[in-house]
C-alpha cells in the first residue's frame, strides 16, 4: 500500500491506543501523576482491593452481567433462528437494529419513565431487565452472521431419519453453532459489565445497586486519582481478555460485522 | 416431539425476544411520546389530569433551540472528522494483505469494546493543565504556561472522535469489500489517474458505507451526554445533559420527555436518509 496510506494507519493506531497505554503505564507509578515516573509499584491495585465500595460495586456487575446474558444469549439466539427461516420484514429488521443505535439517554430515560408508572421496584433486577433489551439485539446479530452460512439440509437429513425438532436442535444445530452462540455471551457480558448510562437511570437510590461504571463515575467526577488507573487497568484487561476469547472463537468474523 | 410448520415454530421462538423488545423499547420510547402532552406534578412525576401543550412549545423555545444547534454543530464536527480520519484508515486496511485484513480491522474496532467512561477519562488524564500533553510541553520548553485544552469544545470533540472513529472505520471497511476492483481497474485502464478513480468512482460507490459511519456517529454524538459531562466542565450543555437535568435535577419529565422526542425525530429523520443511501447505491451497483 502507498506509504502516506501506511503512515495514516498508524497514526490512527497511536491515536487510539495511547491514551489506553498511558493509563496503563500510569497505575504502575508509584506517585501514580503523569508528572514523573518515580518507581515501579502495585500499591494502587492494593488500594482498590482495600475499597469496600469499589468490591461491591464490581459484584453487582458481575451480578447484572451474568443474568442479562444468560436471558439476552437465550432469547437472541432463539431470535437468529427463527429469523433466519421466517419470511423477510423490514420493520422486524428495524426493530433488531433500534436497540443498537438509539441514543442511550433516550433508551434511560423511557425505561425510568415506564419502570416509574408500571410500579417496578428499581434496583439490580431492573438494570439487568433494560440491559437484555440491547443485548438481544447484539446477540441476535451475530448469530445471524453465523447462520448466514448454515446448511439447513442438515437439519433436514436430521428430522428426516426421525429426530424431532429439539433432538435435532440439540445434537446438530446447537453444536455447529456453537461457537458464535459464545462469543455472542462474552461480548454481550463485555456490553452489560461497562454500560453506565441506561444502569445508573434505572438502578433507583443507594449503593445496594450501585454498579462498577457508576462507582467510576462517581470518582472521576471527583477528579484524577491514581486508584481510577489501577481499575482502568483491570476493566479494560477484562474487556480485551474477553473480546480476544470471542474473536477466537468466531473463528476470524469481527464483532459486530 | 410432534412437527408444526416450519413457519409456526420459527413465531415461536421469535415471540419471546420479540416481546421482550415490543414491552421494554417500543411502549417505554411511545411512553415518552405520550408524556409530552401532560403537566408535571407539584413534586415531580405526571399530573395526569392536565393536558398541555406547553413542554413541547418549550422545546422549541429559543433558548433550548440554540442548545439543539450547538450539539448539531459539535455532532457534525465530529462527524466530519471522524469520516478524515476513518475513511483513510479503512481504505489502507483494504490495500493490506489479505491475511492480515482481518487482524488490522479487529485492532481498530478493539478499543470500542472497552469501559466507554475509562475511554473518556484517559483524554481527562492526558489534556487537563497539570496532565501529561502540557507536562511534556512544558518539559520541550514548547510552552511556558499550560494551554487550556480541557473543558472546552475542542475537548468534547476529540473525545467523541476518538470514542466513535472505530464505527466509522467499520462501516467503510465493509463498503469497500463490497466494491468491485474492477471499476477502479476500468477506471486506470481509460487514462484517469490515482485521484480521479478516487473520487469519480471508488468513494460515490462507498457512499453507502460513509453514511452509516457519518449517521452512527452524528446520532451518538448528539445525544452524548457523558462526554460533554466529563470533557465539557461543568457549565457546558448538549442536549443529552438537557434531558438528564430534567429527569434527575430539575424533575420535569415532560419537558425531558419532548426534548428526547426531539432527538428521537432527528434521529428518524437520519437513519431514512441514510436507508435511502444505501437503496441507492444498491440500485447503481446493479446498473
Amino acid at each position: 500500500m502507498p506509504r502516506l496510506l501506511k503512515l495514516h494507519l498508524g497514526a490512527v493506531y497511536l491515536f487510539l491506543y495511547i491514551p489506553i497505554a498511558v493509563l496503563m503505564v500510569l497505575s504502575l507509578n508509584r506517585a501514580g501523576l503523569p508528572t514523573a515516573w518515580t518507581g515501579f509499584s502495585l500499591q494502587w491495585y492494593g488500594k482498590l482491593a482495600a475499597n469496600p465500595k469499589i468490591i461491591a460495586s464490581a459484584w453487582n456487575s458481575l451480578v447484572v452481567g451474568f443474568w442479562s446474558t444468560a436471558i439476552a444469549t437465550t432469547l437472541g439466539t432463539m431470535l437468529a433462528l427463527g429469523v433466519a427461516r421466517a419470511r423477510p420484514s423490514a420493520a422486524r429488521d428495524a426493530l433488531l437494529f433500534a436497540p443498537m443505535i438509539i441514543p442511550d439517554i433516550v433508551l434511560a430515560i423511557a425505561l425510568l419513565s415506564f419502570f416509574t408508572l408500571a410500579k417496578f421496584r428499581l434496583g439490580l433486577h431492573s438494570i439487568v431487565t433494560a440491559h437484555v433489551v440491547f443485548n438481544i439485539a447484539f446477540v441476535c446479530a451475530v448469530v445471524r452472521a453465523r447462520l448466514a452460512s448454515y446448511d439447513w439440509s442438515l437439519n433436514e437429513a436430521s428430522r428426516d431419519l426421525g429426530a424431532g425438532a429439539f433432538e435435532t436442535f440439540q445434537r446438530i444445530t446447537l453444536p455447529l453453532i456453537r461457537p458464535s452462540v459464545i462469543a455472542a455471551a462474552l461480548l454481550a457480558f463485555t456490553l452489560s459489565i461497562d454500560e453506565f448510562i441506561i444502569a445508573y437511570f434505572t438502578a433507583g437510590a443507594g449503593q445496594a445497586s450501585t454498579t462498577l461504571p457508576m462507582q467510576i463515575y462517581a470518582m472521576i467526577r471527583f477528579g484524577v486519582t491514581p486508584e481510577i488507573n489501577a481499575m482502568a487497568t483491570i476493566v479494560m484487561g477484562v474487556s480485551f481478555f474477553l473480546v480476544f476469547a470471542a474473536q477466537w472463537l468466531n473463528r476470524g468474523r469481527l464483532p459486530g460485522t | 416431539m410432534t412437527s408444526m410448520s416450519p413457519r409456526l415454530a420459527s413465531g415461536l421462538l421469535m415471540a419471546p425476544g420479540l416481546l421482550w423488545l415490543g414491552l421494554l423499547m417500543v411502549v417505554p420510547c411511545l411512553l415518552v411520546f405520550v408524556l409530552i402532552f401532560f403537566e408535571r406534578g407539584t413534586y415531580g412525576g405526571i399530573d395526569w389530569t392536565a393536558t398541555t401543550f406547553d413542554n413541547l412549545a418549550r422545546a422549541f423555545d429559543p433558548l433550548y433551540l440554540s442548545i439543539f444547534f450547538d450539539s448539531g454543530r459539535i455532532a457534525f464536527l465530529a462527524t466530519a472528522v471522524a469520516l478524515l480520519i476513518g475513511y483513510p484508515a479503512a481504505y489502507a486496511i483494504t490495500k493490506a494483505p489479505a491475511h492480515r485484513q482481518t487482524a488490522l480491522l479487529f485492532l481498530a474496532i478493539l478499543p470500542f469494546w472497552t469501559n466507554y467512561l475509562i475511554r473518556t477519562y484517559a483524554w481527562i488524564v492526558l489534556l487537563n493543565p497539570a496532565g501529561l500533553i502540557n507536562n511534556l510541553l512544558a518539559a520541550t520548553g514548547l510552552s511556558s504556561a499550560p494551554l487550556p485544552l480541557l473543558y472546552n469544545e475542542f475537548a468534547v470533540v476529540l473525545g467523541l472522535v476518538y470514542n466513535y472513529t472505530p464505527f466509522v472505520v467499520l462501516a467503510v471497511y465493509s463498503a469497500l469489500q463490497r466494491l468491485d476492483p474492477a471499476y477502479a481497474e476500468a477506471s486506470r485502464d481509460l487514462g484517469a489517474n490515482a485521484a480521479t478513480t478516487f473520487f469519480r468512482i471508488t468513494l460515490p460507490l462507498t457512499a453507502s458505507g460513509v453514511a452509516a459511519g457519518a449517521v452512527f456517529v452524528f446520532v451518538l454524538s448528539i445525544g452524548n451526554f457523558v462526554t460533554p459531562n466529563l470533557l465539557g466542565g461543568r457549565k457546558f450543555q448538549m442536549v443529552g445533559n438537557l434531558i438528564y437535568d430534567q429527569f434527575l435535577s430539575a424533575r420535569d419529565w415532560p419537558f425531558g420527555a419532548a426534548l428526547s422526542a426531539l432527538l428521537i425525530a432527528i434521529m428518524m429523520v437520519l437513519l431514512f436518509a441514510q436507508s435511502l443511501a444505501a437503496r441507492r447505491a444498491r440500485g447503481e451497483h446493479h446498473a
